[in-house]
């Protein structure tokens, strides 16, 4: 069917201006969690994505700091403005996790933190009152921390890997890539995605009918470079009177945003300049929903047995109404 | 040799006049041993890719291991911690080498570690077993020692503290081995991360009471000696890298090193990392200290604990003088002594077992009398009853027929079934 030809101008071609201005007024949440062990670089790359220190490590810094025993869960909120555009950024910490000699089940706190999100945000949306705007802590970004120098993926990560891409959109990425020359990260990419394909773990992006060619390309390109190798710093060094974010050795000086020294640049892109509102999107499109239809339909099922159960029980003393079961919000234990 | 006032037994320094040539003792001891080989055997120990195989090929720059297979995703990870090792005989100079390495794949590379160390610590106290076993023998001359000298750690440059398993590990051996840890994939480091790296991994080693190597210089040392070991010790723990291939440096020549976009780590360039400084403490000055603190220190140590444990006690009177005759009656008589102990012993055992076994006899007796009765109570009762219903059956009895006449006891007996 041909689109018909519009023959004056009408107008309708301001909604993209309407919907910046909407959101310029509004503002919106973006919610990053952090997983990985303790010294992989986490904080120091978010606060080298965002340009701003947002979050402290939490690494044991002293001898007599007692080592964590269990997975933590740090939330971290602050406002950044930019171009009038505001942003309410959380960023996740998780410190304990896979720190400790036996890792069974460090995952599990981490998991629970996400889907209490989506369950806290179903609760709002089921309210016969709702919120005009409900306030959005789904986790819309996982940064999966890979271990430089390993083989491939480590059991830890195939486990917590599995379980993370069912609940949100997962970003693997080296921090710390400056322990592997090219070839040792090209070798690494490969073998991490033989593996993620093995295992059936997919990671964002994610492919979608409704995808054009533009967009195929990139996420053919950004699939390329998963897992992203990068390097984080919040220094900025001289290098010929130019500053340039980076480390310095004694063999040479590393600058985050060159391309060929690490895919910094490509990961921010990646993140914020061209996904930024597909992150948002895809969360409450593809996990929320699953995780909502799979509520409500537990939720469904309990009511079915509850009306049962009272059914026979009615059978039996000729009583009552069926008992309305409560909303199962609480948070999911199964990891 | 100190020399005391007057003849008291003291030793006196005396001069000599001439050359005597005893000097020459050293060389001798120096000329045996290279007939002889040394062997040396290191262990090391780290989770998988962090660079153990690398840093071996690089420090006796051959291919001790080989490279590590590709194996597809399907393959099932190592379950717990493998103990292999490989040996290798190397020469320099007209000295011969016999190198073992241990390697111990699979540690800290699943998800529940916890106990890593142990398969760890089992394969070093068999070595120490197996040679405390070979110098109990009747026949000492071949001795083989493959007792681990050295264990090699290997540390995340994680730029924190340290890790629960690095702690675990550590405290758990560091009695048994010399402990040499080192921090791995330095070229992550910075020179300002790294300095306040190794001052935590120091703070954490204090901390829970770590011992690990460190050279120590002590009053014969030579002045350039004692600088060498100081300056060894101030790059404890050593931030080291490992290279097996070589790459061209801007003027073109080639060194061992790795090649990034931002420039080339060198591993002998002491201002890169501290290699050089590894390889000096553990093949060019320590290795003959490790060897000795391994073999008079800590094997010592273990010895004594096993054998204490074992119930050996210390007897002290072995170093006293005797008479043998004296020596023989004492113990004859302490043999006597046992072994009358032992005949009371035995006889009392003896003496309660027959008596338990008499019980148990005279109970199976009146059990049996018990039955016994029982069974002919019942027999009584079946035969009264029997009497009874002979009579019964007297009593309406028909006329006896020439059948039953002929055989009479059948026909009583018929009369018994019947009555059933």
């Amino acid at each position: 069917m041909t689109a018909p030809e519009v023959q004056d101008y009408v107008g309708f071609d301001t909604i993209t201006q309407q919907m910046e201005r909407k959101f310029l007024k509004r503002g919106f949440n973006l919610n990053v969690i952090l997983v990985g062990e303790s010294g992989m670089g986490k904080s120091t790359l978010v606060n080298s994505i965002f340009s701003t220190h947002l979050v402290d490590s939490q690494g044991r810094r002293t001898a007599q700091e007692v080592i964590r025993k269990t997975t933590e869960i740090l939330p971290v909120t602050q406002t950044l403005d930019e171009n009038g555009v505001r942003v309410r950024l959380t960023i996740i910490d998780t410190p304990g996790f896979g720190d400790q000699c036996n890792n069974e089940g460090c995952w599990v706190q981490v998991i629970k933190y996400i889907k209490d999100q989506h369950a806290a945000y179903l609760e709002r949306e089921l309210k016969p009152q709702r919120d005009r705007i409900i306030n959005d802590t789904r986790v819309h970004a996982c940064l999966y921390f890979l271990n430089p120098g390993s083989r491939g993926l480590r059991p830890l990560d195939v486990e917590v890997l599995k379980r993370l891409t069912e609940v949100t959109n997962v970003i693997p990425v080296i921090a710390k890539s400056d322990s592997m020359t090219l070839d040792e990260r090209t070798l690494f990419k490969r073998r991490v995605k033989e593996e993620m394909a093995f295992h059936r773990i997919s990671v964002y992006p994610y492919a979608s009918e409704d995808d054009d060619d533009e967009d195929r390309m990139l996420n053919a390109s950004i699939r390329e470079l998963v897992p992203f190798a990068v390097v984080g710093s919040e220094e900025t060094i001289d290098v010929d009177d130019k500053p340039v974010r980076g480390r310095r050795h004694g063999w040479g000086v590393i600058n985050i945003f060159d391309e060929s020294h690490c895919d910094f640049v490509h990961l921010r892109n990646f993140m914020l300049r061209t996904h930024l509102s597909d992150l948002v999107e895809v969360t409450a499109q593809r996990h929320y929903e699953q995780f909502r239809t799979s509520q409500l339909r537990q939720i469904k099922e309990l009511r079915a047995q509850q009306a049962a159960a009272a059914a026979a029980a009615a059978g039996g003393s000729g009583s009552s109404q069926p008992p309305v079961a409560p909303l199962p919000h609480q948070p999911m234990t199964q990891a | 040799m100190k020399s005391t006032a007057g003849n008291t037994g003291g030793i006196q320094k005396k001069k000599m006049n001439g050359y005597v040539g005893f000097s020459n003792y050293p060389n001798q001891v120096h000329r045996r041993s290279v007939k002889r080989g040394f062997n040396f055997t290191l262990m090391v120990v780290g989770e998988s890719g962090i660079g153990k195989s690398t840093l071996i090929n690089t420090l006796f720059d051959s291919k001790i291991f080989p490279d590590r297979e590709e194996m597809p995703p399907s393959a099932e990870p190592v379950k717990g911690v493998d103990v292999t090792s490989m040996s290798a005989d190397i020469q320099e100079n007209g000295v011969k080498l016999r190198l073992t390495v241990v390697d111990t794949p699979g540690f800290g590379d699943s998800i529940n570690n916890e106990d890593a160390w142990q398969p760890i610590l089992e394969n070093i106290e068999s070595r120490f077993d197996a040679y405390l076993a070979q110098e109990n023998r009747v026949n000492r001359s071949k001795i083989s020692d493959n007792r681990i000298d050295a264990v090699i750690y290997f540390i995340k440059p994680t730029g924190h503290c340290l890790r629960v398993i690095d702690i675990e590990f550590m405290k758990r051996l560091h009695t048994k081995v010399n402990l040499i840890p080192i921090i791995a994939k330095a070229d992550t480091l910075t020179a300002g991360e790294l300095e306040l790296f190794k001052a935590k991994i120091l703070a954490d080693i204090n901390y829970h009471g770590i011992q690990i190597f460190k050279p120590v210089s002590d009053e014969f040392d030579d002045p350039e000696t004692v600088a060498d070991n100081r300056e060894i010790l101030s790059k404890i723990p050593f931030a080291v890298i490992g290279s097996e291939k070589h790459v061209e440096r801007p003027d073109g020549t080639p060194v061992r090193g790795r090649r990034y976009p931002w420039g080339i780590i060198e591993v002998e360039n002491e201002e890169h990392n501290d290699f050089i400084k590894l390889r000096q403490m553990l093949l060019r000055s320590h290795m003959e200290e490790l060897k000795d603190t391994t073999d008079m220190v800590l094997y010592e140590n273990y010895r004594t604990q096993k054998l204490l444990s074992m119930g050996h006690v210390q007897d002290n009177n072995v170093f006293r003088e005797f008479n043998p005759l004296v020596q023989m009656e004492e113990e004859k008589r302490a043999h006597d002594g046992k072994m009358q102990k032992m005949e009371a012993e035995m006889s009392g055992v003896f003496q309660q077992k027959v008596n338990e076994k008499e019980a148990k006899l005279k109970q199976s007796e009146e059990e049996l009398y018990a039955r016994h009765k029982e069974m002919k109570s019942v027999l009584e009762k079946q035969r009264s009853e029997l009497e009874e219903k002979k009579k019964r059956a007297e009593a309406s009895a028909r006329p006896i027929t020439p059948m039953e006449q002929q055989h009479p006891t059948k026909g009583k007996k018929k009369n018994i079934f019947s009555g059933f």
